[in-house]
């Protein structure tokens, strides 16, 4: 039997079929659409490392089955940055070193950006560590990561427009 | 993961008669079903996805002053949710110390009520376990007990029931809606689930085919609302299931305790309510000597089940603890760390 959906990938529609059930939204972007940028890591929910933005909110593609997503709009790290021009949360990520190996980065990044979306965390660095604790970091760039969700959040919020992109 | 027939029902009706067939679930965000299913551990031969059903995921404010809450409210947006939160503050609380914001953000409130234990030996498939295989044995029993139930376990499975979201439900009275094959009914929280006896594989009341429609909390739930905390111990600050958790809530006249309100989480197969150490409190004055009474008569009836007696004197020391933030009033803004007891206000109580 074949599955028929559609799903907005980074502003794109792109009609799906799929052959099998069992496909993740993790797996459809990594092995069928050729979206690498979202992580396998743990592949079980544990490791925020699939974390892509699902109708505007983080979640783990991992865990999500891609035929019960039809018509959503989903958003990977590959659609964040405007032609050559860095999302504000990748341009922090460079500056305040919030990685080292980089394979949890785009789920870090993603992750940002919807705990930014969900505006809870305010500047309160303890907020912002409890919000972003979905994703683990096996290099311990953990301060940059902070440091660098916080100073993302205060350019999006025009506090630095200065700096701001 | 086993290959399933996937099945999308247009109606609450096509959905039981869907689910009602042998090897059939329910799947909603699937958070946990496919956690399960990768790791071998369920194969349904049929998934029935209820996520497309209209109507499921609102928070109805109800004259009467009750909420119900529809089976696919996401768990963040019910934490979030402004009434919610004002009005039933622990239930946020105990909610956003829960899993991840990614799973908050995918779980929904049904998903939540019926997840699985987190035993380490119902997720070993090389492990004998009563749950997955009736009669098979617990290998719990005898091996690394910490985490495991002092309370309301048999011979025949020891584990816990993961959730935070339950325990505040289960101490205000929460009640579900259940559409069935044999119509509506309405079944109070704390009689959902069953204590495992000799039959751990039956983990709830539900019949093949019920759904979960809606979640409902009276009226009077409301009424704790200036006192009411939730306190979970658990291995790391953040994301992590609780050894032992309390919810308490207080509903204060004049300087004594008008009613109060106690569960534990981490103890046992279900959330537990502790009737007897509400009781030794209605009417009692605001006191340290009291709550320390109401501890002991909630783990009364406390025993280890392996290595994990700590559990016990844990849960007595947070009923303690939970009682008396609970007596100081519930924060205005949600704790950084919620339900930490190292978060600010918690520390030094």
């Amino acid at each position: 039997m074949t599955f028929r959906l559609t799903l907005t990938v980074n502003g794109e529609p792109r009609a799906i079929e799929l052959d099998d059930p069992r496909v993740t939204l993790l797996d459809l972007l990594r092995e069928r659409l050729g979206l690498t940028g979202s992580k396998k890591g743990c592949d079980r929910g544990q490791c925020g490392a699939c974390t892509v933005l699902l109708n505007g909110r983080r979640i783990n593609s991992c865990l999500a089955l891609a035929v019960s997503l039809d018509g959503a709009e989903v958003l990977t790290i590959e659609g964040l940055a405007v032609d050559e021009q860095l999302h504000p949360v990748q341009a922090a990520f460079i500056e305040h070193d919030g990685f080292q190996c980089g394979f949890c980065t785009p789920g870090q990044i993603m992750s940002a950006v919807g705990l930014i979306r969900e505006g809870h965390a305010g500047d309160d660095p303890e907020r912002v560590r409890e919000g972003m604790s979905g994703n683990l970091c096996r290099c311990g760039a953990y301060i940059g990561i902070t440091e660098a969700v916080l100073d993302a959040q205060a350019r999006s919020a025009g506090v630095d427009q200065g700096e701001a992109a | 993961m086993n290959r399933f027939d996937y099945v999308r029902p247009g109606s609450v009706a096509e959905a039981v008669a869907a689910a009602a067939e042998p090897g059939a679930a329910y799947l909603a965000a699937g958070t946990n079903l496919l956690d399960l299913m990768k790791g071998g551990i369920t194969r349904p031969g049929r998934l029935v996805d209820v996520t497309h059903l209209p109507g499921l995921d609102r928070i109805e404010h109800l004259p009467d002053g009750g909420v119900r809450i529809g089976a696919l409210v996401r768990n963040s947006d019910l934490a979030y949710d402004p009434h919610v939160s004002k009005a039933l503050p622990a239930v946020a609380e105990a909610l956003l110390s829960g899993a991840s914001a990614q799973l908050r953000n995918a779980a929904t409130v049904a998903g939540n009520l019926l997840q699985r234990t987190r035993c380490p030996y119902f997720y070993d498939p090389a492990s004998a376990c009563n749950k997955r295989d009736p009669g098979a044995g617990c290998e719990a029993r005898g091996g690394e007990t910490r985490l495991h139930a002092v309370l309301g376990w048999s011979e025949h499975c020891i584990a816990t029931h993961p959730s935070d979201f339950c325990v505040p439900l289960v101490s205000l009275d929460a009640t579900v809606e259940i559409e069935g094959r044999a119509g509506a009914r309405e079944v109070p929280l704390d009689a959902l689930y069953r204590l495992p006896e000799d039959r751990p594989d039956r983990e709830t009341v539900l019949e093949p085919g019920d759904l979960i429609v809606a979640l409902r909390l009276p009226a009077e739930a409301a009424s704790f609302a200036g006192h009411s905390r939730y306190l979970k111990v658990r291995d790391r600050t953040s994301y992590a299931f609780a050894v032992v958790s309390a919810a308490a809530s207080l509903r204060l006249d004049g300087g004594r305790i008008g009613e109060a309100r106690i569960a534990l989480g981490g103890v046992a197969l279900k959330p537990w309510r502790a009737r007897a150490a509400e009781a030794v409190l209605a009417g009692a004055e605001l006191s340290e000597r009291r709550f320390l009474e109401a501890a002991d008569a909630a783990l009364a009836e406390a025993r280890p089940s392996g290595d994990n007696a700590y559990k016990i004197e844990l849960a007595r020391r947070l009923i303690v603890r939970a009682l008396t933030l609970a007596a100081a009033g519930t924060p205005e803004r949600m704790p950084a760390l919620p339900a930490s007891a190292f978060s600010g206000d918690a520390l030094h109580a």
